[in-house]
């Protein structure tokens, strides 16, 4: 079991680290979490961000958050990618494993998997 | 929803929205029931809302007038035998004691019970969503107790260590599941 000494260790290992929260060229990944995105299958979709995107090591670079309700719940679990200077995707029906392609192709390559955009659904 | 874990996700999102520094969840069970238990020190609702609030047409959502979040959870409680609560104290009339209590009892026996689920990602949902405010997570079980309590980590991290950072989320996720293990281990 994770014991309270291992947190003291991630606070020792980030003590030397600056946290970059809002620096330039920042992407926010934004996922609907209301009572439509979760009954629709939101929270494992987040946990796909979250874990990935440190997983990848993208930690500095994206920030994952939780919004309420989007506006089209039928589209659950919607997911909206924040780039400065770029327009927004939306990502609709989403799932962990398409979370996982996103990261790989978007938010790692640059370049947005239209598959599962808006328009494309 | 599939997983009561899923409404206690939900329901406790009320609590942050309404301006909670503490929110407590609380699942106490035996063999036979599961009463759930979620209270807050947020803003809480008038009287008037409060009587309106298991109306699905009662809703503090401006996308549309529609809020199922209460009514759900009081319908998955209600089709098992159980009861569903809730009782609230506005900070106009309690300027010192407000806030809002949820409670909803659970018959898990009963054939329409929903399974409680993955509780452990719900509560790492929640610490991922508002690392600004603190979470009491008590589960009793028969076998123990499993709990977290966010403002103990934090005096372990201080005040420079989020607690929606990754590592943070994943000592969480593992602690949890060790508690559990640990339980389910004495059995």
């Amino acid at each position: 079991m994770k014991s309270l000494a291992e947190l003291q260790a991630i606070r020792e290992k980030m003590k030397n680290r600056v946290v970059l929260r809002e620096g330039q060229g920042d992407i926010r990944v934004v996922v609907g979490m209301a009572t439509c995105g979760i009954a629709a299958g939101a929270r494992p979709v987040l946990s796909a961000f979250v874990d990935g995107v440190a997983e990848a090591g993208l930690s500095d670079k994206v920030t994952v958050t939780q919004t309420g309700c989007i506006g089209i719940c039928q589209y659950e679990p919607v997911v909206e990618v924040f780039e400065a200077g770029k327009e927004k995707v939306t990502y609709v029906k989403m799932t962990a494993d398409k979370a996982k392609e996103v990261i790989e192709k978007h938010l790692k390559g640059g370049s947005p998997v239209s598959e599962y955009t808006i328009g494309n659904n | 929803m599939k997983e009561l874990s899923l409404n206690i996700l939900d329901i406790a999102k009320n609590s942050v929205k309404a301006g909670a520094k503490l929110c407590t969840v609380e699942i106490t069970e035996d063999r036979e029931t599961l009463d759930l238990k979620i209270s807050d020190d947020g803003c809480g609702m008038k009287e008037e809302f409060v009587k309106n609030v298991t109306d699905p047409f009662c809703t503090t959502r401006t996308t549309r007038a529609v809020g199922l979040g209460i009514p759900l959870l009081k319908l998955e409680a209600e089709q098992t035998g159980g009861s569903f609560s809730i009782t609230s104290r506005h900070e106009s009339e309690y300027p010192d004691d407000h806030g809002t209590v949820t409670e909803a009892k659970f018959y898990k026996n009963h054939i329409d019970m929903t399974p409680l689920g993955d509780i452990i990602s719900s509560v790492a949902t929640l610490v991922q969503g508002s690392p600004e405010i603190d979470f009491l997570f008590i589960h009793r079980l028969p076998g123990g107790e499993v709990r977290l309590d966010t403002r103990e980590l934090r005096e372990v991290l201080g005040d420079d260590v989020p607690l929606d950072l990754p590592d943070v989320l994943v000592w969480i996720k593992e602690n949890l599941r060790g508690q559990y293990d640990e339980l389910n281990a004495k059995e």
